[in-house]
């Protein structure tokens, strides 16, 4: 078989695997984990074939592995058909890796983690009866705002998850192996249904006395919508290119030097004139905006980035594989993907407007979300908005032109976030247990009692050793531990790079990094260090083999993944490891390969001052004095006021409230006082008060005529508003007669347009 | 025009298609808008004999006569208790109408202005049908797109099952 | 030889009845009899430019092919849903399906 079938063959285990579970084996939640895992792991294996079939290639840059067929001829010749293919250059090998790999642990974590657990939700309707009796595994309890609510099995739908988790994975592979646009965009389309139906996994989930907090369903809907905002402009975008180009292929459009210039022309030759903000704008840059719009909202970029933090009201699994190792991953991926459109009119120096853009969206969202990130209480929310940040680098990184230091740390991110995410998930896992366990003691706990939250647990240190462990190993990665840690190679490149193009962005990422470093200490300080704070955490206990055994080996990946990119020029080391190996692979991936940033000590030291400054800063704030039970977080007395704005992140989800949502239902409420009840209304007021004051001049034509009249206006107005209703008659002929009318028309604006103009 | 076996042969076919056309969409009878309904699928499977298309011509046969024909006709009598129906349009059959004669407004225009007076420049190919087995067999050719109609084909089949049963 | 546009106005023609049947016909059997009157016609359509336009491609017989097994999947549910409806509710009136209304 050669490389090129095997190409085809790695998406196809998971979603085979999908439509067997749920066809077949969807009642079974034994043999649909050995399904989705096998499928996986088969996965699994034939990436890596391809991979090292892929690394023995010569100069793959310039001969990928290149498979295309027609599905769909069209005319007489290949050029105007319709074809799908698949695409292994570079940096396609590099999603190879480590999109297997953490697919796989995940595969086997959720397993374990879907195993047991419970959550409430609301008993409706005729509940009240008989058989929602309290009973021992019934608890039936009625909160604060007055709902009815019972335990609910959380592992009752396992294998619909397993069954989710495989066509995700399947097209996150899709997306990987894609050679075009479209191609790609189907697999981030399945992405984007995915990560609805799995983060609104637990549907009827609900909080007791928190009527207002965020349920999964909510949570869902909100991701859904709002990657659609980003998923339109990207559309667009596509669109766009190919009425310019007239293909989506990859190599077609973003290898050729011809059709890159063609791109340069400016893309508002008339409105620029008018416009000097649009004058700079080329073709290429106004299609890379519309597509990272398209990141931006995949990728969780301000201000797209609310859904995110929302998100993680999905299972744990789902946070490490949407929002560490794939979906987020694949917004940066396309930037990657698409980097010689953006840099289209740059030759080293004066960046095209998209790139800075790009540059100063992903630069500050690193920030913004880092200061939010201190503040939070929730375990995941935390790694929720660190994970924004990081994403923020790699956009920075790639809007300074540092595309392979972008992919260095897509993939070492990957790594270490699947890793904290899933020890979080872990943490929950244990706390949870150890409130079941108390709570059998004997042990009180409110219906609201939060497992995730970090201020209830303390202490876990001892209770937990391999999470432990594991969780701080993926910390230090995280917050870019000097030497030992991946994070801390793949995050000097980029530093490294911003230091030598552009200083602004280097003094904003440094600050982020400073803030990783503090809060990812802060968090582990919280959770591990210490005593308990709560009796759950003093019973919390996690000894299953699946959740541990993805730990130790994304733990081991999180520490060496690192090391195939040390700068040549690294004293020792860079000798050591081969001399960056991953820049020299990975820049093939284009036309002219970029040179390596020449080694600069300032920005490596700048960047371990600042990562191991801000581990400091929170070593000593939480773990050499750990918090008592019921203490307040030391920083709230710090930080004041700026403290309630970070845990409030900013505002941002009232802000959208108030921006959007209200204006919307302002503006029905004022067509209806302008219109309904200021227009129509007043209108008839006045013609009904003026009737009035003619009536006791003439009563006999007042009733006779007059009244009359306004009478039969009123009814006809209330005729005319009935009548409108009838639009929604149910009748799909009425529907169709009205569709055939448009289409007509339509075909008519063709006519006049293309045969009589 | 001059008056030979092929325009004779045209014009039967197109009163067929379009007489038989006029009988579907106005017999009040169902049963009668069956029966004409196979008299336009006979006449359009005589214009396909007329492009020298033989193989759809004879699938036209097979298919539409032989199965979807009768497929109407076993569920117009299965549903017959309702066939005493007095009215056999709706309310909006003059919007309806009025839709039809414009659409065929445009259409004649479009056909007029671009197509008047085209006649074939090459002969049909003797080894046609043969290529079109080749190529629904050939990754090259239509296999994927055959596969996936045979897909469709089978869940329809399942679909109406399942729908139908009771 | 019988020149294209007879043929196109053939195929209009029938197309256009298959609109006023689809639109305005009460019994959804006689709404699915209207539906294979446009799918004919486009047939009749596609086989009539392959025969003028390109004969010696093939793509023009291929498509009408793929048509008919559209067509015939689409009988067989449509017809499948018209039994059901039905049984169900005793009625084969379009019009009279009409739960999704205001």
């Amino acid at each position: 078989m050669t490389l090129e079938t095997l190409v085809w063959l790695i998406p196809l285990p998971p979603l085979l695997a999908f439509f067997v579970i749920l066809l077949f084996t969807r009642g079974n939640k034994r043999i649909s984990d050995l399904v989705s895992v096998a499928s996986i792991l088969l996965t699994w294996v034939i990436s890596i074939i391809v991979l090292i079939g892929a690394l023995g290639t010569f100069h793959l840059g310039e001969n990928p592995i290149i498979t295309q067929i027609v599905w769909l001829p069209l005319g007489e010749s290949v050029e105007t058909s319709l074809t799908m293919g698949a695409l292994v250059d570079p940096l396609g090998a590099v999603m190879l890796f480590f999109v297997p790999l953490t697919a796989t642990m995940i595969f086997i974590y959720s397993t374990g983690y879907m195993a047991s657990g419970h959550y409430w939700t609301e008993v409706k309707g005729e509940a009240h009866g008989e058989d929602h009796e309290s009973d021992e595994h019934h608890e039936v309890v009625v909160d604060d705002a007055g709902r009815t609510l019972t335990q609910f099995d959380a592992t009752k739908w396992k294998a619909r998850f397993m069954a989710f988790i495989s066509l995700f994975a399947g097209a996150m592979l899709i997306l990987s192996i894609a050679d075009s646009l479209l191609l790609l965009f189907v697999g981030w389309e399945i992405m984007g249904l995915c990560s609805y139906l799995l983060i609104g996994f637990w549907h009827n989930r609900v909080y007791p006395n928190q009527p207002n907090r965020t349920t999964p369903l909510k949570a869902g809907i909100k991701a859904f919508m709002t990657t659609r905002v980003g998923d339109v402009f990207m559309l667009l975008g596509i669109a766009w290119l190919y009425s310019v180009t007239g293909t989506l292929n990859f190599r077609e459009t973003l290898y050729s030097g011809e059709m890159l210039l063609a791109l340069e022309a400016p893309a508002f030759p008339t409105l620029g004139q008018s416009v000097p903000l649009l004058a700079g704008l080329s073709i290429a840059g106004s299609i890379s905006i519309l597509l990272f719009i398209g990141t931006v909202g995949k990728s969780a970029q301000f201000p797209l980035h609310t859904w995110l933090p929302d998100a993680m009201e999905g299972p744990t699994p789902v946070s490490a594989m949407i929002h560490a190792a794939t979906m987020v991953s694949a917004g940066v991926y396309l930037l990657i993907r698409m980097f010689p459109l953006i840099t289209v009119g740059w030759h080293g120096h004066g960046y095209p407007p998209a790139m800075k853009v790009i540059a100063g969206v992903g630069a500050f969202t690193a920030l913004f979300a880092a200061t939010i990130s201190i503040a939070q209480r929730d375990v995941k929310k935390v790694l929720a908005y660190s994970t924004i940040s990081q994403l923020g680098y790699m956009v920075a990184a790639v809007g300074i032109g540092a595309y392979i230091a972008a992919a260095f740390h897509l993939m070492t991110h990957a790594i270490f976030k699947a890793l904290l995410f899933m020890g979080s998930g872990s943490v929950i896992h244990a706390v949870e247990h150890g409130e079941q366990h108390a709570h059998h003691e004997g042990h009180h706990f409110p219906i609201d009692f939060d497992a995730q939250d970090m201020f209830n647990m303390g202490g876990l240190w001892s209770r937990i050793p391999v999470t432990a462990w594991t969780f701080l190993v993926g910390g230090m990665a995280l917050s870019g531990f000097p030497l030992i840690t991946a994070g801390f190679w793949s995050k000097d490149e980029i530093l490294a790079d911003a230091w030598l193009h552009a200083p602004v962005v280097f003094f904003v990422l440094a600050a982020a990094a400073f803030l990783t470093g503090f809060y990812t200490m802060r968090q582990i300080g919280l959770t591990f260090a210490g005593k308990p704070r709560t009796h759950a955490a003093e019973e919390a206990t996690q000894r299953d083999w699946r959740m541990n055994l993805p730990l130790i080996v994304l733990a081991v990946f999180g520490v060496v993944a690192g090391y195939v990119g040390v700068h040549e020029d690294f004293p020792l080391l860079g000798r050591l490891f081969g001399g960056n190996p991953f820049h020299h692979f990975v820049s093939q991936t284009l036309l002219e390969s970029p040179e390596v940033a020449l080694f600069n000590w300032t920005p490596v030291l700048l960047s371990v001052v600042v990562a191991v400054g801000g581990l400091l800063v929170g070593w000593l704030v939480y773990v050499r004095r750990p918090l008592e039970v019921g203490e307040a977080d030391p920083l709230k007395k710090v930080l004041g006021p700026l403290y309630t704005l970070f845990e409030n992140k900013y505002y941002f989800d009232e802000l959208y409230e108030v921006a959007f949502i209200r204006p919307s239902q302002w503006l029905a409420r004022q067509i209806y006082e302008v219109i309904d009840r200021g227009m129509i209304d007043g209108l008839l007021h006045f013609i009904a008060r003026s009737t009035e004051w003619w009536a006791f001049r003439n009563k006999d034509f007042d009733t006779g005529v007059v009244n009359r009249g306004v009478d039969s206006m009123a009814e006809g107005i209330g005729e005319a508003s009935d009548s409108f209703k009838y639009v929604q008659s149910g009748r799909i002929q009425q529907y169709l007669a009205v569709v055939a009318a448009g289409v007509l028309m339509l075909a008519a604006v063709f006519i006049w347009a293309l045969f009589l103009h | 025009m001059t008056i030979t076996p092929e325009t004779v042969a045209f014009a039967i076919m197109s009163v067929l298609v379009l007489g038989g056309g006029l009988g579907v969409v106005s017999s009040r009878n169902l049963i009668h808008a069956a029966l004409y309904l196979a008299l336009t699928l006979f006449g359009v499977a005589g214009l396909y004999a007329l492009f020298e298309a033989p193989f759809l011509a004879a699938v036209q046969v097979l298919v539409y006569l032989g199965a979807i024909a009768v497929l109407v006709t076993i569920t117009i009598m299965v549903t017959r208790r309702l066939m005493g129906i007095t009215e056999n349009v709706n309310r909006q059959w003059p919007v309806a109408a009025l839709i039809a004669v414009l659409a065929a407004a445009i259409l004649g225009f479009v056909v007029i202005s671009q197509f008047a007076g085209v006649y074939p420049t090459q002969a049909v190919p003797p080894d046609t049908i043969e290529r079109m087995g080749q190529s629904f067999a050939s990754h090259q050719g239509f296999l994927l797109p055959f596969e996936v109609a045979s897909v469709l084909l089978l869940a329809a089949m399942i679909g109406a099952i399942v729908v139908a049963r009771d | 030889m019988i020149p294209l546009h007879l043929y196109l106005l053939v195929s209009a023609g029938l197309f256009c009845m298959g609109i006023y049947g689809v639109l305005a016909r009460r019994n959804a059997v006689a709404i699915l009899m209207g539906i294979e009157l446009m799918l004919n016609a486009v047939n009749i359509n596609l086989v009539a430019f392959w025969r003028y336009i390109s004969p010696e491609s093939l793509n023009g017989q291929v498509f009408a092919i793929f048509v008919f097994a559209v067509a015939a999947a689409e009988a067989a549910v449509g017809l499948a849903l018209i039994i059901s409806i039905y049984r169900n509710r005793e009625t084969v009136i379009a019009e009279d399906v009409n739960i999704l209304k205001w």
